[in-house]
């Protein structure tokens, strides 16, 4: 189960720009001209996992997921 | 014991107060998006939860002490039933709406991501009234401890503090809330 790839969605209506995401993952979050975050579509490598997760539990919007790859 | 008990009530409902206070400052400066690179957003939020569980802390120890010592006669029920306390029912009823408030602003933040933003959010931002209702039960209560010059000091540095945060927090505008309202207006 935890071999499962899982990846960071952010839900665009949900966000407001907080930007907390990026200052505690920027590794794979960056933020575009108006302070959104832009994700790839790449699963978490397994050793950001740990700070992926805190990002997501961060997220004053609650818009920030991991999800499992389908 | 003697009067111990009583002067540990009285102490830590004034370390309280400062406490909550600067929860409540920092949380208004964070949703006010204060940032800069020594103070990451992440941190100055850290900090608010940090210091509301201390508060937490302070509170219980002032409320216990309250009512293990015989003085005033305070039962358990008076902590969270306001203005039935034989002892100062107005005042003492204010520190259990403030209580009951603290309460639900604490358990609907532990709940965040089940309750969803929005209940969250409506409790949260009672934190704004749960503040001075607190300070009043403070001021009100103190009785002659309230006259002491430094009290009073404390009190007023305490006032300005969040007047300061909150008209900040009211003032600030942020990208995000702009392209919002001009997507409602237009």
């Amino acid at each position: 189960m935890s071999r499962t790839p899982l990846r960071l969605r952010v839900e665009p209506i949900t966000c407001h720009a907080h930007g907390i995401c990026r200052e505690l993952l920027p590794e794979l979050i960056r933020l575009d001209e108006w302070g959104y975050p832009v994700l790839d579509d790449h699963p978490v490598p397994a050793a950001l996992l740990a700070p992926a997760r805190v990002a997501v539990r961060s997220c004053p919007s609650l818009a920030l997921r991991l999800d499992r790859m389908a | 014991m003697g009067q111990s008990l009583w002067f540990a009530s009285r102490g830590t409902g004034l370390v309280t107060a400062l406490l909550l206070t600067a929860t409540t400052v920092l949380g208004a400066i964070h949703a006010g998006r204060v940032t800069s690179a020594r103070w990451p957003r992440f941190t100055l939020h850290a900090v608010h939860r940090n210091l509301s569980l201390l508060t937490l802390v302070f509170l219980a120890v002032h409320v216990a002490s309250a009512i293990i010592d015989p003085y005033a006669g305070i039962a358990w029920l008076d902590v969270v039933v306001p203005f039935v306390s034989t002892y100062h029912p107005f005042w003492l009823g204010m520190g259990a709406v403030a209580f009951d408030l603290i309460l639900a602003v604490v358990v609907t933040s532990l709940l965040r991501r089940r309750i969803g933003l929005w209940w969250w959010r409506a409790v949260h931002l009672s934190a704004y009234a749960l503040w001075p209702v607190a300070m009043l039960h403070g001021v009100g209560i103190g009785g002659a401890d309230t006259r002491l010059g430094w009290v009073l000091a404390l009190y007023l540095a305490c006032a300005a503090a969040v007047l300061v945060a909150v008209v900040r927090r009211l003032l600030v505008r942020d990208p995000d809330r702009d392209a919002r309202r001009r997507a409602w207006t237009s």
